[in-house]
């Protein structure tokens, strides 16, 4: 079904009953053309676009959970461009010109909002920094404005300026950014797959591959066998464990990162604002609960939860820039894991087993690619060459010394 | 999360930092390239119980070598680094 204006008021007119199910939850066949394991937001965008841009319908996603149950579901929704690198910087921003016509595109509303991301400056080194950072955007083509203290005061007069310690100078602003509804787009994209031919089949748990004459042929699955051609992982914090079942070993560790939710408030904060002098940034979700999170707790995790001293650093984050959030109660806190690389850069690319690709290392700001990266990773089963936009995301650079290491923190994931 | 410290005993993991595997070792210099890009790059990154390097930052300035469980944050052990078995 077609969603619009129309469909709507016809619905209401049948008093909302004749309203179909968003996507088919299918039941495994035996055998596909292409099968993507995991169902998080890289997973579905990337059977989306082989659908949709590739015309391959015979595809399967493969989500041991229920589909959005990952980081798709648990992020804190933020989506920029705002990098340094011109590897990352072509990427991400082919991401945001992707999510600019996305609703449009999968006709279903994602709740897409370009109201600015903020990265406050504290210092003059850190100005410094960002001027250069938003040169390199500007460079690219991509929108950047470096606003000094009283344009910032002016954008957000309730910050505190003149903390002792970490003033606010000012801020990097790229007011394209902004925050989309994370559970929408799992959604939206399962839509657009399923109405295509995609089977969605959820609770299927890939345990192991099937690899003949160093080709994969199929998985072995909680639901039985299942034979395809071609296999594409995108399983996220899980990267590692899939990966070796294949017999491969990864340049990643798996790390926890929380986030927390307040009660629910009347709009407060206009954008995205990050903390230059710790971890911590914010936003408002439109249901009124101020979202915000810090850094990694910093050890390898597969748990899905964090520890306490995370959240007060979090929140001592918070009360350095916006005092009033002081008296705020808290929601809901939770984690989820992150696929953290060697060098801080995600990984699409084919591997050494034929057949088998690879999707993975998106750290803590893979939601922002989901566009992108699911229109990259398409390209490259399908094709078997990659999309210009991600081809420095090669499995291989490490070993060739070609790292993306955006923060020049070396080979220590935990720093990333 | 609380690390048995065998010098400061029961600690907050707050004072402490990881470096990651304790299972990695150091190849030779004149390695050949492809053992150190192992050592420097790849991980085993398991689900369950393995051997990590922890340094008491904020305490006895020891490494230890911590077995630690990545699905629940169980800690069995914690021993010093140095003189342990590698
Ligand atoms: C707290 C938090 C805040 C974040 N904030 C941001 C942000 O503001 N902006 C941003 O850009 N990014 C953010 N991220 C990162 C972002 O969420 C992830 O990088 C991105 O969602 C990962 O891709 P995905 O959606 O495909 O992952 P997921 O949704 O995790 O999808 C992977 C799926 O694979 C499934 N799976 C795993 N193993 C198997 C198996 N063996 N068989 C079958 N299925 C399997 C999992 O169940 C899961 O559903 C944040 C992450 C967290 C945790
Ligand atoms: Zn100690």
């Amino acid at each position: 079904m077609r969603y619009s204006i129309f469909s709507l008021a016809r619905n209401a007119l049948g008093g909302h009953k004749g309203w179909t199910p968003t996507w088919r939850d299918a039941e495994p066949k035996q055998a596909y053309d292409i099968l993507i394991i995991g169902g998080g937001g890289h997973g579905l965008a990337t059977a989306y676009y082989l659908a949709k841009e590739h015309g391959l319908t015979n595809v399967a996603v493969l989500e041991k959970s229920w589909i959005g149950s990952g980081n798709v579901g648990r992020n804190t929704t933020i989506v920029r461009s705002n990098y340094m690198l011109p590897e990352n910087i072509r990427f991400y921003e082919w991401s945001m010109k992707l999510w600019e016509g996305l609703e449009q595109d999968f006709n279903y509303n994602a709740m897409v909002s370009q109201r600015g991301v903020l990265n406050l400056y504290h210092s003059d080194g850190q100005r410094d920094a960002f001027a250069r950072r938003g040169n390199a955007m500007r460079l690219s083509g991509v929108d950047a404005e470096l606003l000094d203290r009283e344009q910032v005061r002016r954008m957000l007069p309730f910050l505190n300026f003149d903390d002792a310690r970490f003033p606010i100078q000012g801020g990097l602003l790229q007011r394209r950014g902004g925050t989309v509804r994370h559970d929408a787009v799992a959604w939206g994209y399962a839509r657009g797959a399923s109405d295509r031919g995609v089977d969605i089949v959820q609770n299927c748990e890939v345990k192991g591959f099937v690899v003949e004459n160093g080709r994969v042929a199929g998985v072995e699955t909680s639901r039985g066998k299942i034979h395809a051609k071609k296999i594409g992982i995108a399983v996220a914090g899980n990267s590692s464990r899939v990966a070796a079942m294949a017999g491969l070993r990864l340049p990643i560790e798996s790390h926890v990162l929380q986030a927390f939710v307040s009660e629910g408030l009347k709009p407060l904060i206009p954008n995205v604002i990050t903390f230059g002098a710790g971890h911590f940034y914010i936003s408002q979700s439109d249901k009124g609960g101020l979202v915000f999170g810090g850094d990694l707790d910093g050890y390898k995790s597969y748990a899905q939860r964090g520890n306490l001293p995370v959240v007060q650093d979090v929140c001592e984050g918070g009360m350095a820039i916006m005092p009033m959030i002081g008296r705020l109660r808290l929601l809901r806190g939770w984690g989820g894991i992150m696929d953290m690389t060697m060098d801080g850069s995600p990984i699409i690319d084919k591997t050494p087993i034929e057949g088998l690709y690879l999707n993975a290392g998106w750290c803590y700001g893979g939601f922002k690619a989901t566009p992108a990266a699911g229109w990259c990773f398409a390209h490259l089963i399908a094709r078997d060459e990659p999309f210009p936009a991600a081809s420095a995301f090669r499995l291989d650079r490490f070993a060739r010394g070609a790292i993306l290491d955006e923060k020049g923190q070396g080979a220590q994931p935990n720093l990333h | 999360m609380r690390i048995p410290c065998p010098f400061c005993g029961l600690r907050d993991s707050s004072e402490f930092v990881t470096i990651g595997e304790a299972s990695m070792s150091r190849p030779p210099a004149d390695a050949p390239e492809a053992q150190i890009f192992d050592y420097v790059y790849l991980r085993d990154n398991p689900a369950g119980v393995n051997q990590e390097l922890w340094y008491h930052a904020q305490g006895c300035r020891s490494w230890l070598k911590v077995a630690r469980d990545t699905r629940t944050h169980e800690i069995e052990s914690a021993v010093l680094a140095r003189g342990g078995a590698q």
